[in-house]
């Protein structure tokens, strides 16, 4: 008996924690959004989510195979990933495309580059970019749910796109998701709920998505209270004048917040552990970088991937982030 | 004010189980070993000579080991009897070290060298505590002799008293303030009056109310010495650590805590300086907690340091199943023991029995680079490109990142989601640091 003890170097415990479990939250997380994408865009929601989860995952267990790699479908991050893809895609997109977007997502952006941990940027954000720019057309043809047709500010448009004006912001139907867009990013309460469930669980730091939402929150509303400001009054008669108007103001920049993927990019995908900074510093910046682009592209820009690209730029930024903004170690010298 | 600390270094250490099973467990007296064996490196330093041979007749209390150099302890014999020979046992860090091992004659006849000693200043308390054998008992076994005498002793303000234990199991410790709480109030006196120390303060995790509750009423009337109850979240008790919690100090990169006005003893050291300053009787016996999950009855012991380890496991009604591994010290930081026949150390403060099961450790799967392992290093590194640079060989890189900061806590392993063995790889990543490229 003694000549089999195990000896180890310490430490001879670990806590509970598996990747396999953290990701299962983040599926768990997912659940409500998937369920009002059902609820809002039927059958073809159902659908075109199962053939992403299905070949993110097969192209991740046939590399794997094919390479004689070890088999790392178990860590389900592959389901994530397909689960997210989906939520990026309209739900009228036809399937082999969404199988090409897969495709992307697992063999060219996490395979090659080395698998899970090795990805140099969100795998379900290039694909949605990839995929934006090939298909463009069919990438923004939205359907539109039928509950949808009694709010005539947004007939035919994405909230995003629409000319929304203070008063009449339609918030019941940003929060439920009865509106277009793709699949995962309309229902903004569910996107919520599971936000808060990966931040309550300590899956995900709330840094990323307080800083992001926030930061943009304060950019939309600080530019539309300095545009009203005219050359020929003074500073303070624009101010006050301003001032009059930022219940309006706010009330835009919160509809901003709850329409297109800003939701759904602030909670599962900019806080991908992969390609978002290590420490709260670098989080910091991570969350005020993308609301700056964000903001900037879909307030300047006429292209209708803020979110995505803001993420994708930001994810090529990580490893500089990370190394600008380490922590000071205990006693460490410079 | 957390945000903004956090923003410094997130320092969360970890959320390890507590397992104090043993909490309540008075202190049970080991009965005499059939043989004892006395390693002579059981303290940080050169090893001691042994100063018997072969057929000597020892009493308790007698030299048997003499210190190897100034960063040494001398090691006495905790039985009477007559050793049987000088044997080399290879510890668990490879190294092999000579043993004096002793037949006990059952009298436990004591030497007439062991007799209170004359202390009247910083010169010979110090004096007294070499000829102790006293080595830090909190588990690194730094003779208390050189801490005790640092270069600028005007310099010391403030005397830490190290009684976090923030080890999972382990609750000698906290015995020690349960049990002989007049010998920590004592020898905090001793310290502080030969040394000339204004401040004590004595470091408690939450997790002891009890402790807590006995030495606040101690320290009540006395001015200068105060209670700090601490945050029950692992590694308080790592010196560095529990230095900025109690001070707000930081040790600087490759320097002592004296440097920066603190001296930390543990609890257990700090009692045993009264006891010795009353009796003479150097350091021969150790509290032991016995515990881990196929142990029939976990205990509280004291034990003859040398006692083989499977002696303890018996006196606790022994194993309900088969061992898998034998830990010496807690789970975090302790040492895997090669055998049951190893002998308790003077540092030891556990000893641990795992089954099977428990000591397996999960199969490690690829980094998801999530930074638990930043978040929660006490020290503020950054384990996970640590490891990157060590993969790479970038020695440069190693310094950048302060590798040499680490103190193996094993905060970075325990939180590891994908179950990488991170304490394990800085480890390898500072000897490399250390040889300059080599691994």
């Amino acid at each position: 008996m003694e000549n089999n003890l195990i000896v180890t170097s310490s430490p001879h415990i670990t806590d509970n924690s598996s990747t396999r479990k953290l990701m299962g939250q983040v599926i768990l997380a997912l659940v409500p959004a998937f369920a009002a994408s059902v609820l809002i865009f039927g059958t073809d929601a159902l659908l075109l989510t199962g053939v992403t989860t299905a070949a993110c995952v097969g192209f991740e267990f046939l590399y794997c195979l094919l390479m004689k790699k070890e088999q790392t479908v178990g860590d389900l991050s592959a389901v994530v990933t397909g689960l997210l893809l989906a939520f990026n895609l309209p739900s009228t997109l036809p399937l082999w495309i969404a199988l090409i977007g897969a495709f992307i997502a697992i063999v060219v952006v996490k395979q090659l580059f080395g698998g899970i941990g090795c990805n140099f940027a969100n795998p379900a954000i290039v694909a949605r970019i990839v995929l934006a720019a090939s298909f463009t057309g069919r990438m923004t043809k939205y359907a539109f749910p039928s509950s949808y047709a009694g709010v005539d500010a947004l007939a035919g448009a994405t909230p995003l796109a629409a000319d929304l004006q203070a008063g009449n912001v339609p918030f019941l139907d940003l929060l439920l998701g009865t509106h277009g867009g793709v699949l995962g990013e309309t229902c903004a309460l569910a996107l919520i709920l599971g936000g808060v469930y990966l931040i309550v669980t300590k899956v995900i730091s709330p840094v990323i998505p307080c800083v992001y939402l926030g930061g943009y929150f304060i950019l939309h509303f600080l530019y539309q209270f300095f545009s009203t400001f005219t050359p020929g009054a003074t500073f303070m008669q624009n101010f006050i004048y301003a001032v009059n108007y930022s219940g309006d103001f706010a009330q835009l920049a919160a509809a901003q917040l709850l329409s297109g993927g800003i939701l759904l990019g602030a909670f599962f995908m900019a806080t991908d552990y992969v390609t978002s900074p290590f420490t709260v510093k670098g989080k910091w910046v991570f969350g005020i970088g993308l609301a700056i682009i964000t903001f900037a592209i879909r307030v300047f820009g006429t292209s209708a991937e803020g979110v995505s690209f803001a993420i994708l730029f930001m994810n090529l930024l990580v490893p500089y982030i990370n190394n600008l903004t380490r922590q000071k170690p205990l006693g460490g010298k410079k | 004010m957390s945000i903004f600390k956090s923003f410094k270094r997130s320092a969360l250490g970890a959320a390890v189980p507590h397992y104090k099973n043993t909490a309540d467990m008075t202190t049970e007296k080991l009965p005499l070993p059939a043989k004892l064996i006395v390693p002579m490196q059981m303290h940080i330093g050169a090893p001691c000579t042994p100063c018997v041979k072969k057929g000597d007749a020892v009493l308790v209390g007698s030299v048997i080991g003499k210190a190897g150099g100034f960063v040494s302890a001398d090691i006495h014999s905790g039985v009477s009897g007559v050793v049987d020979g000088i044997e080399t046992r290879m510890f668990p860090n490879g190294s092999n070290v000579a043993c004096v091992v002793i037949t006990p004659d059952g009298n436990q006849t004591v030497s007439e060298d062991v007799k209170p000693p004359v202390v009247t200043d910083h010169e010979s308390f110090v004096a007294a505590i070499r000829a102790s054998g006293l080595v830090g008992l909190g588990g690194a076994g730094f003779p208390t002799a050189v801490k005790l005498s640092p270069k600028d002793l005007s310099a010391i303000d403030t005397l830490l008293i190290n009684g976090a234990e923030c080890e999972p199991y382990i609750t000698a410790d906290a015995r020690e303030f349960a049990e002989h709480p007049e010998d920590v109030m004592s020898g905090i006196e001793a310290v502080q009056k030969y040394l000339g120390i204004k401040n004590v303060i004595i470091g408690i995790e939450r997790n002891k109310p009890e402790a807590i509750d006995i030495m606040l009423s101690l320290t009540k009337n006395v001015q200068n010495v105060s209670v700090k109850p601490l945050e029950s979240r692992y590694p308080q008790g790592a010196e560095k650590i529990l230095i900025e919690r109690c001070t707000g100090r930081e040790v600087p990169q490759g320097g002592l805590p004296s440097d920066i006005g603190v001296i930390v003893m543990n609890v257990a050291s700090v009692a045993f300086v009264s006891k010795y300053l009353k009796t003479g009787m150097p350091l021969v016996t150790k509290r032991l907690t016995v515990d881990g999950d196929i142990v029939k009855e976990p205990k509280n012991v004291e034990a003859i340091i040398g006692t083989p380890y499977v002696e303890l496991i018996n006196f606790c009604g022994g194993l309900t199943a088969p061992l898998g591994k034998l830990i010496m010290g807690g789970p975090m930081m302790g040492t895997a023991a090669m055998s049951m026949e190893f002998p308790v150390l003077k540092q030891n403060n556990a000893l641990l029995a795992f089954s099977l099961a428990k000591a397996e450790l999960a199969k490690p799967g690829s980094c998801i680079r999530c930074g638990r392992c930043i978040n929660g290093c006490p020290m503020g590194l950054s384990p996970v490109e640590i490891a990157g640079a060590f993969t790479k060989g970038n020695v440069e890189a190693l310094n950048v990142l302060k590798t040499d900061l680490c103190m193996e806590c094993g905060t970075c392993s325990f939180v590891c989601p994908a179950k990488r063995p991170v304490t394990q790889t800085m480890r390898l990543a500072k000897a490399m640091q250390r040889n300059g490229g080599k691994k």
